[in-house]
């Protein structure tokens, strides 16, 4: 097909797909069909970890963020009152901060893409690093303190939620 | 499982989820164009148990629902470190059980912290 194997059509297809739902994301007016659409995007870039071979990685971004991270951005929808008539008026000078950050943003990951084509990578799909078992070998043997550090990382998250959700706390 | 694994073995799996959707879209534009239509304005309020549905139904709502999705989702993370823990449970032996248990050990901190603070309780 043109000259294309079925990877290449694939990721072709994948790269369209969630760099369209990215975009509709942003341009949509409703806050939950922008929820929605990022739900698709994140699928979309799970289908990407399969290409590269990272079946675990895949799957974990499909239950943890299209599954749970979703539920905690439409709870934030659903606590801001969001109705159309009192929504908030945005200033010239919040458009310009939103413009600097999100500039700023760009050009952090612009310089990080940037040394990115010296890096030898294998070649597409045939890297075996991203299985299960090799996968904890690794984190089991390598990088067993930030392994470790996540779980201070997480009981820092959860302390976090309870002092900023309990209204009174003993 | 074989220790060589390419992308295309989930071929299937990508099938079976194109088929799953095509199914979906297929039925829910076939009854869209094949079904009648005859909208009144009953048919078309939303059902509230039979009572007449009022006022706004985006109102700010608890911040209970959120702790309890947060706390769902940071115990959701804890587990899926357990996978590959699983997979090379034996390999690993006893170190792998030392490491796993000091990382819920960790957590279980803050699953205390949780139980002490009431945090999960409604009705306060």
């Amino acid at each position: 097909m043109l000259g294309y194997t079925i990877t290449q059509w694939l990721f072709g297809i994948l790269s369209f797909l969630s760099i369209m739902f990215g975009l509709m994301v942003v341009f949509s007016r409703n806050p939950v069909s922008s929820v929605l659409y990022l739900i698709l995007t994140f699928f979309c870039i799970a289908g990407h970890y399969l290409l590269m071979n990272a079946q675990f990685l895949a799957v974990v971004h499909i239950v943890v963020y299209a599954g749970a991270i979703m539920v905690l951005f439409l709870f934030v929808i659903m606590l801001m009152n969001l109705n159309e008539d009192q929504e908030p008026q945005r200033t010239w000078l919040t458009k310009i901060i939103a413009a600097v950050a999100g500039g700023l943003m760009l050009f952090v990951m612009v310089g990080s893409l940037k040394g990115s084509e010296q890096l030898q990578l294998q070649s597409y799909g045939a890297s075996q690093v991203g299985l299960v078992k090799n996968l904890g070998k690794v984190l089991f043997h390598d990088f067993l303190f930030p392994f470790e550090i996540a779980s201070v990382l997480l009981l820092a998250a959860m302390v976090g939620a309870i002092m900023i959700g309990k209204r009174d706390i003993k | 499982m074989g220790t060589q694994n390419a992308p295309i073995d989930y071929l299937p799996i990508v099938l079976m989820f194109v088929v799953a959707l095509g199914f979906v879209v297929t039925t829910m534009v076939a009854s869209h164009l094949l079904g009648p239509k005859r909208k009144t304005k009953i048919k078309l309020d939303s059902f509230e148990c039979g009572i007449e549905g009022q006022g706004n139904a985006r109102l700010p709502f608890s911040i209970k629902y959120f702790l309890v999705a947060i706390l769902f989702v940071l115990f959701d993370v804890e587990v899926i470190f357990m996978y590959p823990w699983a997979v090379n449970f034996k390999e690993l032996g006893m170190v792998g059980v030392m490491e796993v248990f000091t990382f819920v050990a960790l957590l279980l901190v803050g699953f205390y912290y949780m139980l002490s603070k009431r945090a999960l309780k409604w009705e306060e």
